[in-house]
């Protein structure tokens, strides 16, 4: 029998070879040459320093939101809200950015510990529903993306412009770009994000499965019931699920804000980050290494892609086919584990 | 010979166990069949193959004497073996109705035809006196009647081979002589059972046949007529057990428990104890009889700070308790057994390790300043796994692939290891092979000679009877008699449990 390790490591690379096999089909069903569309894709995320850094760009905020999905996985819920939890997040960095003059090392701080609380206190509302309520974290977190997008437009517009749809830029003082990082990657917008990302990943593995928080949060989200004979206060528990898993989204808002952009303009829908990072646990296995992995896959096809149009004459509509496709097969893993499990069975007659 | 299940030279492999081993088991037509083995011994597993959930590593199954290759549970259906596990599968917000044609449901025009449906449930409730509502919801109805919704399951998709996975344990003695009754129905109507217990009365009273494992291994098949209740014990052991639990007569000193005037409503707001006073002592065993439903589990869950009580006190060595949370109760010292271990015992997605921890994760050694020591957490955990020979195929393997009896040991040794001022055991023994029950009955007593209070719940009055030094009777939320174990007897018991007053048999309370 195979270990269960094995089981979650092999599982999501089948789907994205799957995936990527599929997606050569339907290059070659079009009359394009597959081998030279995944050329230009390979191209297009590792070619040279400029992509190459662009995709860790793209990466960034996707480990954030891959982990704030992830943690409350891990812990029974549901985290749909981190679309939302990323615009609060993103808004609160800039305003911060924007509203305070400090050094460098306050400032900094200062707005990335915002966006964290800002994202914290959007998951705080569907968390404080479902303890006290039972109301649907689902339910909950899908509305308070709309009520995100829509108020931060407003505040965007009426509070920190004058009827304008963009913020001013934030100082240097609080600005995730660095000058030698841009030279190095000869202009790209890779910024110090990625290390404060890096460390997320860190800290929510350490808090899941190292501390007695952690320990008690996966306890709640398996058996309530148990939870509460063993002295768990499950309110609680499943309130701080919901505002750390907030916290991680709002601070991939903190990416954007202070990093990739500078600013903060009107939205006309959704960013997709936040979804995206619902595929990107679910493909790194809701762990922290896994998310990582699966957020520089996904980021890299983003980027990848960009190039395939114009390298391999592989037109834009068909490259989002493929890239839907191989997010397709990691969604469908269930059925690929399935599949595994009946072949194993059958090997062994 | 004509046998209808033929199961040959079984063998199941777990990562790190051996969960069967050369078994052979031959189901003759018309026979209730027992499957008797310690807790641990491969018995769920062996119907499991059987059933299809598990393919065997070995070894060949033949039914009605034709091999036979049984993939899943839909294989084993159109083959007509059905079976009841240890644990229900049912969905608790949908009827009678729609659990028993879940997977299977007719059809008219592409819409589930669910008078249909009823109507035939209906019919084979009445045919084998299953006396079933096919319109109530599973949650609304008793552990007993939803065993038979399991066992309708089975007969609505026109199973001939019935394999029962401790029917019994769930049940109270009434509960348990009515599924007896059942089971002969099922025999008269050409049906063959394969019944999993640990009663070896039950195999003595029911079963033609008894086929015994012990450690994976095949022991042998014995016909029931020609053998006692000490054979199959050794047989199934390895060793001689005894029944009769030896003990010194108790020193009760200063009272620990201090009950008064009691009130606890269940979660529809109905009164369960009614004003209900209660004493135990250090150094004391004290017993509660009573039928299921009389309160008991409403005065645990009030004591443990799981409910609130509307009124009354708790105190616990002289201090008030009463709705304190779950953890301070904990902490003054309460170690509880629950009844129902899958919904308050464990965390089946947790390691035995982990579960071990349970009450005691967030406390120095196993942890601090608020980081988990997975070190002395397992080292603990190994320790008590050994000692109270808990069989898992690993302290890292998820709580819920230990067997049955393991997990409830793993419970007891959690709680009995901490040694509490007053430790609530309910049904401890629930679903435990004799071995089993006799080491958990000698940590009873052993707790009571360091000087601790035991109050033990069981529906079992032998093991009240055995194991307490005092037997209070529980009947419509109260204590309505004390007896000395040595000056009352099952019948007597029987009689104030069904609520005769107690005058009538002499109260001495
Ligand atoms: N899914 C599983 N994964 C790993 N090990 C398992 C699994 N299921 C059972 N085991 C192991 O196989 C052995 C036999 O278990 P099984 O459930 O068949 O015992 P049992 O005879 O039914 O015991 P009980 O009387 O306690 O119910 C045990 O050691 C158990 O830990
Ligand atoms: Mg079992």
């Amino acid at each position: 029998m195979m270990s269960n390790r094995m089981f979650n490591i092999l599982v999501p690379i089948i789907s994205v070879i799957l995936g990527l096999i599929a997606g050569a089909f339907l290059m070659i069903g079009f009359g394009y040459n597959p081998i030279e569309g995944y050329g230009a894709l390979l191209n297009g995320i590792f070619g040279d320093a400029y992509v190459f850094g662009e995709t860790l760009r793209q990466v960034t905020p996707l480990i954030l939101t891959g982990l704030a999905v992830a943690f409350a996985f891990r812990t029974g819920l549901f985290n749909i809200g981190a679309e939302g939890q990323v615009f609060i997040g993103w808004l609160a960095a800039v305003w911060v950015g924007l509203a305070i003059d400090a050094p460098a090392f306050i400032h900094i701080p200062l707005a990335v510990i915002a966006a964290a609380v800002a994202g914290a206190l959007w998951g705080f509302i569907p968390g404080l529903l479902k303890a006290t309520r039972g109301v649907h974290e689902v339910i909950v977190t899908i509305m308070m993306n709309y009520i995100a997008l829509y108020s931060t437009n407003a505040v965007i517009r009426y509070v920190l412009t004058d009827s304008r749809d963009s913020t001013d830029t934030i100082p240097d003082s609080v600005s995730l770009r660095a000058d030698w990082i841009t030279t190095m990657t000869t202009g790209s917008r890779l910024h110090y994000g990625i290390l404060i990302a890096l460390f997320a990943a860190l800290v929510m593995w350490v808090v899941i499965n190292r501390t007695t928080m952690g320990y008690e949060m996966r306890s709640v989200g398996f058996n309530q019931h148990a939870s509460r004979y063993a002295g768990m206060n499950v309110k609680k528990n499943i309130i701080l699920a919901m505002v750390i898993s907030g916290a991680f989204a709002g601070l991939a808002g903190a990416m954007e804000g202070l990093g990739t952009f500078g600013y903060m303009s009107t939205q006309s829908g959704f960013s997709n980050l936040g979804f995206d990072g619902i595929a990107v646990a679910l493909l790194g296995a809701n762990t922290a290494p896994g998310v990582i992995l699966a957020a520089f896959l996904f980021g890299g096809l983003k980027i990848g892609a960009l190039s395939m149009p114009l390298q391999a004459g592989v037109p834009n509509e068909l490259v989002d086919i493929i890239i839907a496709l191989i997010i397709f097969f990691v969604a469908a893993s269930y059925m690929i584990r399935w599949v595994i499990l009946r072949f194993s069975k059958e090997g062994r007659k | 010979m004509d046998y209808v299940i033929e199961m040959l030279n079984i063998r199941k492999e777990f990562p790190g166990v051996v969960a069967n081993d050369d078994i052979t088991i031959q189901l003759k037509k018309g026979e209730i069949h027992a499957l008797l083995g310690e807790n641990g011994a491969g018995k769920s597993t062996l119907m499991n193959v059987l059933f299809g959930l598990y393919q065997p590593e070995q070894g060949e199954i033949r039914v009605k004497g034709e091999k036979a290759n049984i993939n899943g549970p839909n294989d084993a259906n159109r083959l007509g073996i059905g079976m009841v596990h240890q644990h229900f599968m049912l969905v608790d917000t949908f009827s009678v109705t729609q659990n028993i044609i879940l997977g299977s449901e007719p059809t008219s025009k592409g819409h589930i035809n669910l008078r249909k449906a009823e109507k035939e449930i209906q019919e084979l409730s009445d045919r084998y006196g299953l006396a079933v509502d096919p319109r109530a919801k599973i949650r609304d109805i008793s552990v007993g009647m939803q065993q038979r919704v399991e066992i309708l399951k089975t007969l609505y998709r026109g199973a001939d081979v019935l394999i029962l996975d401790e029917p019994t344990a769930v049940l109270t003695p009434q509960e348990i002589d009515e599924l007896g009754d059942i089971l002969k129905s099922l025999i008269a109507e050409g049906k063959s059972i394969i019944l999993i217990t640990h009663k070896l009365k039950e195999i003595m009273n029911m079963c033609d046949r008894c086929t015994v494992i012990r450690r994976g291994k095949g022991i042998g098949t014995v016909n029931v007529p020609d053998t006692t209740v000490d054979e199959l014990a050794s047989l199934m052991v390895g060793r001689e057990v005894s029944f009769t639990t030896e003990k010194k007569p108790a020193e009760p000193k200063e009272t620990v428990l201090e009950v008064k005037n009691l009130v606890v409503q269940d979660s529809r707001k109905v009164d369960m104890v009614k004003g209900l006073d209660l004493d135990i002592r250090a150094g004391e065993i004290v017993g509660i009889a009573g039928v299921d439903g009389n309160g008991q589990s409403e005065l645990i869950e009030a004591i443990t700070g799981l409910t609130k009580a509307q009124s009354g006190s708790i105190k616990l060595t002289g201090k008030d308790i009463t709705n304190l949370s779950p953890r301070k109760v904990t902490e003054s010292g309460i170690g509880h057994i629950p009844q129902d271990r899958h919904k308050f015992g464990l965390v089946l997605d947790f390691s035995v390790g982990e579960n071990i921890a349970l009450q005691t994760y967030y406390q120095n050694p196993n942890s601090k300043y608020g980081m988990l020591n997975f070190k002395n957490i397992y080292k603990k955990a190994g320790e008590l796994v050994e000692q109270y020979d808990v069989r898992t195929s690993g302290l890292h393997a998820t709580a819920g692939s230990m067997s049955g009896g393991n997990q409830q040991k793993a419970i007891i040794a959690r709680e009995v290891d901490r040694s509490p001022n007053l430790l609530i055991a309910a049904q401890p023994t629930r679903g435990l092979d004799v071995g089993a029950i006799e080491f958990i009955h000698q940590k009873l007593i052993e707790e009571r000679d360091k000087g601790k209070a035991v109050l033990l719940v069981s529906f079992e009055l032998d093991e009240i009877l055995d194991v307490s030094d005092r037997i209070v009777v529980m009947f419509d939320g109260k204590i309505v008699a004390s007896r000395k174990p040595e000056e009352t007897d099952e019948n007597e018991l029987g009689l104030l449990m069904a609520g005769s007053s107690s005058e009538k048999v002499g109260d001495t309370q």
